[in-house]
Order: C-alpha cells, then structure tokens, then sequence
C-alpha cells in the first residue's frame, strides 16, 4: 500500500516545475487579459477589470487582423508546405541516393537545425539583403534584385524558417519510410504500381500517421517562432509587413507598455495553439498503441 | 545522353530505377548546395577583412576578426552565461525527465494516460505566448534578472518534450530484469539507477543533447528575463552587437556567430558518431 502511494513520488519535481512556470503563466494570463494592466499611464497605478474590451479592441484593430494573416500565411508557407514537402522531398530521395550523398546532405540539412536562431537570422540578412548572395546571383543572370528583407519580409523570414526547420521533417520521414517492410512496397511494384502512383497509394498512406505528427509539431513550433523574425525584420519600416502574431504581442506589450492587451494577444495565440494541438492530438491518439 | 539511359532503363527488370536514382542523386544535391550558401558565408565572412554581404572567396584571409571579438566582454563571458544557463536548465529537465519517465513507463497508474496527455498537449503550447505573463510573474516575484530563476524556466519549456521522449525511449527497455529486481527486493529507483539507466544511456544522451541544443539558441527567454549585459548568453548579446561598433561589423558578427555556434556543432558531431545519429532521435518521434 506504502508502496502504490509512493509510486508516483519521481513525477513530483516535474509536476511542480510545470505547474509553477507553466500553469501558473497561463492561468495569469486569463486574469491579466481582462484587465487594463499597463506599464505606464492610466492601468500602471491599478489594475481594473475591463471585462472583453481588450478582445473587442483587438478584433477591431486592422494592425491585429495584419498579424493574424501574416501569421497563417507564413505558417502555411514555412510549415506546411515549405519544411513538410521539403523534408518529405529529401526523405524520400534519400533511399535511392548513394551512401555519401546522402550522408553529407543529412548532415548539413542537420547542421542549419542546430545552429542557433539568430545565427540563421543573420545568415539570411546576408543573403537575401541588398548585397547579399541572391541578388549578386541574379546580377550574375541579369535579373534585376532587390532588398528582399523590405520588399518581402515575409518571403524572407519564411524561406530562413523553412531551411531553420526542415530537418525536422526529414528525420521524422526517414524513420518512418524506414520502418515500411521492404516487401509491401515491392508487392506493389511486382503488380506493375510504379512511380507516383506506388508513392501515392502504397507508401504515403502507411506514413499517415507520422504526417500527421509532424504536421502538428512543425505547425506550432512555427506559431511560436519569434527570435528569428525579431532579428530578421525587427522593429524597423518592414516590421508591419512581418509583423506575426507574436511580434505584435511583443510590441504591444512591451513597446506599448500595454500589458493587458498584449497578454489578450498572447491568449488569443495560445488557445490557437490549444486548437491545433488538440486536432492533431486526436488524430496521433497515442492512448492506443502506449501502455 | 537522354537516350541512352532511356535504352538502358528499359532493359532493365525494373524500369525508372536508374532515372530516378540519378533524380534522387541531383535533387539531393541540389538541396545540399541551397542549404551550405549561408553556413559558408559566416565562415569566408569571419576569416575576411572587410567583407561584403555576398558569399565571395576571401581576398585574404586572417584572424583579425577573431582577435578582436576574443574579449572577456564580447565572447567569453556571453559564452560562459550561456553555458550555466542552457546546461544548468539542461541537467534539471534531464533528472526531472528520468524521474518522471519511470513511473509513466513502469507503472499502470490511474493518472498515466492524463497526464501523458496533459505532457503531449504542453509540447504544443507556444511558449513564445506565455512571455508576456511570465515578464508579468517574474516582476511579482522579484525574479527579473535572476539567474536560477530564468534556468528554472528554461528548464520547464524543455521538460513536457524531454518527459516524452524519455517515456519512449525508456518504453524500448525490457521490463523483466526489473521485475526480478523487484522481487529481491529493491525499491524503483534502485531499479532505475542500476538496471533501466545504464541500459538507456544513449537515450538520456539524445535528450540531453537535444534539450540543450535548444536552449542553447533560445533567444525570446533571455532577452526578456535578464536585463543586465553581464548576465546575459551569447543569444541575446550577439543581437546588441549591432549598435556597439556603430555600424554593422559583418566580419565580426561573422566570427562571434561562429564561436558562439562553435559548442553546438560539436555537440551535434558527438551525437551522430557515438549515437547512432541524430536518426535514433528521429524513431522517438514517433509517438
């Protein structure tokens, strides 16, 4: 009996870690969202509840429904299509490439996963810039550039998070094509499927699963993405045609000192993130295969 | 040249494979090429004097670069704060994670499959979003700029992530050599600690590694919570480095971001000789 009571004693430093810095983050925030807390000016003395108003203010501000879109849009470029078909893409090259090809190519996709953020803000500053790399290249083709960081922010900062994040997918990919019994994929071939068509209707749908998982980490961790944006565009003329959810938060917050409704504006994000976990959670329904 | 690969490929048992080998070959490659321009361009950058923006071949090379960014107060100190920082929030989520994996994977308890649950859904939550409450938190409780308190945050945003890939992996170990432990009678974290762990070491490595890779580039975390230069990591003071020199030193940005990116690389290289690759992480994924 002892013995089932202190069973569960090893999740106690976990659970109190997460209740402290996670819960207890977020249940702040349903409190701090409707009030009117600022750093300076009126809310800055007493913190009054203000009900929805912070919510109303949002949904009718056109700098609110910018975000949201720039949000979507460079989550479904960056994530959806940019890291997910790409590393789907090199996963699926990777089986018939030579060894060495396929060693050196993983390694350096890895490589561009494991450097740190704002070092990859930075190498993309330089390539995509007004001097940089790309537009000496199309120089060289005798396409006319331009600054892309201005002229295309979103482009830019989503093209540097598709090759930030690509790597994901492709070990996600790679360790579930790997684990598809040669013998299917060659049953389908012996009864004449090839190409397209096997890839379509044989392996993909044994991946589904590992699809839809990747799609729901790779989706989120682009929700959150702030640092390599931050560092990209920042705050400068370009920052509004950048400007995704967590950058106008941040602005809001703590450009603007207004507290309440930038943590209206982070709850707003964080049940978006609720939504999109929840969905995917379903669809992974790890209750079936654990324990 | 077209044709006769194409005569070849129709000879063969299996048509297409040899086009589609060279394909795979080529597009591989291609991507490699896409993917190495911005690494190279901070290395030629960080060995020029002078550079440009563009990836060019250094006219000649030098260290003056580095010799001017190896100060105590431009690298070193940075580098050092984000090694206590990232590596001490690595050691807690890693003993938190063991901990909590154990009864998650050996156990049938009640609350198992809610907790799991609860584990999977926070890996979710942006962390990013709950900044602004966190700001709000550490000014109540007089934490801004506290060092043990921002590791202890870090280590959280780690932990849901690092509990679940522990539980998997600890899942692929047999539970037989325990039971009988149990039976001789030794509690659970004496099975833990002499049986489970030294047969899942290269699992509690792969956590590790990847937790503190992660957090090693968190940027958001420090920036917000520690305000004073001298406390801050490398994250955050490579993004002041702009303003210091007046103008953009791109030479020396260059070999700051290559020192300060210098322990993850070795890490990564550490990962993939002796573990197997970061592949074995990539299985865990799965769910």
């Amino acid at each position: 009996m002892l013995r089932r009571a202190t069973r569960g004693l090893p999740l106690v430093p976990s659970v109190g870690l997460l209740l402290v810095f996670l819960a207890g983050p977020i249940l702040y925030c349903f409190y701090a969202a409707f009030t009117d807390m600022a750093l300076t000016g009126s809310g800055a003395t007493g913190n009054e509840f203000v009900g929805f108003d912070n919510f109303a203010k949002a949904f009718s501000e056109p700098a609110f429904a910018n975000a949201v879109f720039l949000t979507l849009l460079f989550t479904l470029f960056s994530a959806v299509l940019g890291q997910n078909i790409l590393g789907m893409i090199i996963a699926f090259s990777m089986r018939r490439t030579n060894k060495i090809v396929r060693a050196v190519v993983g390694s350096i996709v890895i490589g561009a996963w494991v450097l740190p953020e704002i070092v990859a803000a930075y190498m993309w500053t330089a390539v995509l810039g007004d001097e940089g790399t790309l537009n000496r290249v199309l120089e060289f083709l005798r396409i006319p550039g331009q600054d892309w960081l201005y002229s295309n922010p979103i482009l830019a900062v989503s093209i540097a998070n598709v090759w930030r994040g690509t790597a994901f997918s492709m070990l996600v990919y790679s360790a579930a094509l790997s684990e598809i019994p040669s013998e299917i994929e060659e049953a389908a071939e012996v009864d004449g499927a090839t190409g397209w068509w096997r890839v379509w209707h044989v392996t993909l749908p044994m991946i589904r699963r590992s699809i839809m998982t990747n799609l729901m980490l790779i989706t989120l961790q682009t929700l959150a993405v702030f640092g390599l944006i931050y560092a990209m565009v920042g705050e400068g003329g370009a920052s509004g045609k950048a400007q995704t959810l967590p950058i106008y938060m941040y602005e809001q917050a703590f450009k603007f000192s207004q507290i309440g409704y930038g943590t209206a504006v982070a709850l707003i994000l964080l049940l978006v993130g609720a939504i999109f976990s929840l969905i995917y959670m379903r669809l992974l329904n790890p209750g079936k295969e654990a324990t | 040249m077209t044709a006769t690969v194409g005569g070849r490929v129709r000879s063969t048992a299996r048509p297409g494979v040899v086009t589609s080998r060279i394909v795979a070959n080529l597009l591989l490659v291609l991507i490699g090429v896409a993917f190495i321009v911005p690494m190279l361009w901070v290395l030629y950058a960080s060995i020029e004097e002078g550079p440009g923006l563009a990836v060019s071949i250094p006219t000649s090379a030098s260290f003056e670069n580095f010799r001017s960014v190896l100060n105590t107060d431009t690298t070193y100190r940075p580098i050092l704060n984000g090694i206590y920082l990232s590596g001490g929030a690595t050691l807690i989520t890693v003993v938190c994670a063991v901990l909590a994996a154990y009864p998650l994977s050996r156990h049938k308890m009640r609350f198992n499959r809610p907790f799991l649950m609860t584990i999977l859904f926070s890996t979710g939550l942006p962390i990013t979003a709950v900044m602004v409450p966190v700001y709000g938190l550490f000014v109540q409780l007089d934490l801004i700029d506290s060092v043990a308190g921002t590791t202890l945050f870090m280590a959280t945003t780690g932990l849901p992530f690092a509990i679940w890939l522990m539980k998997n992996f600890m899942d692929g170990v047999p539970i037989d050599l325990e039971e009988a432990a149990w039976v001789d009678g030794a509690s659970g974290m004496k099975a833990l600690w002499h049986i489970v762990l030294p047969l899942m070491w290269p699992g509690v490595a792969v956590v590790a590694i990847f937790t503190f890779i992660r957090l090693w580039g968190e940027f958001f975390i420090p920036f917000m919570l520690l305000l004073s230069p001298d406390l801050q990591p490398a994250s955050v003071t490579i993004f002041t480095f702009f303003g210091q020199y007046g103008g953009v030193n791109y030479g020396r940005l260059a070999a700051f971001s290559v020192m300060y990116s210098l322990p993850v690389v070795a890490l990564y290289i550490l990962l993939s000789r002796k573990l197997g690759g970061a592949f074995a992480f990539g299985g865990a994924l799965k769910g």
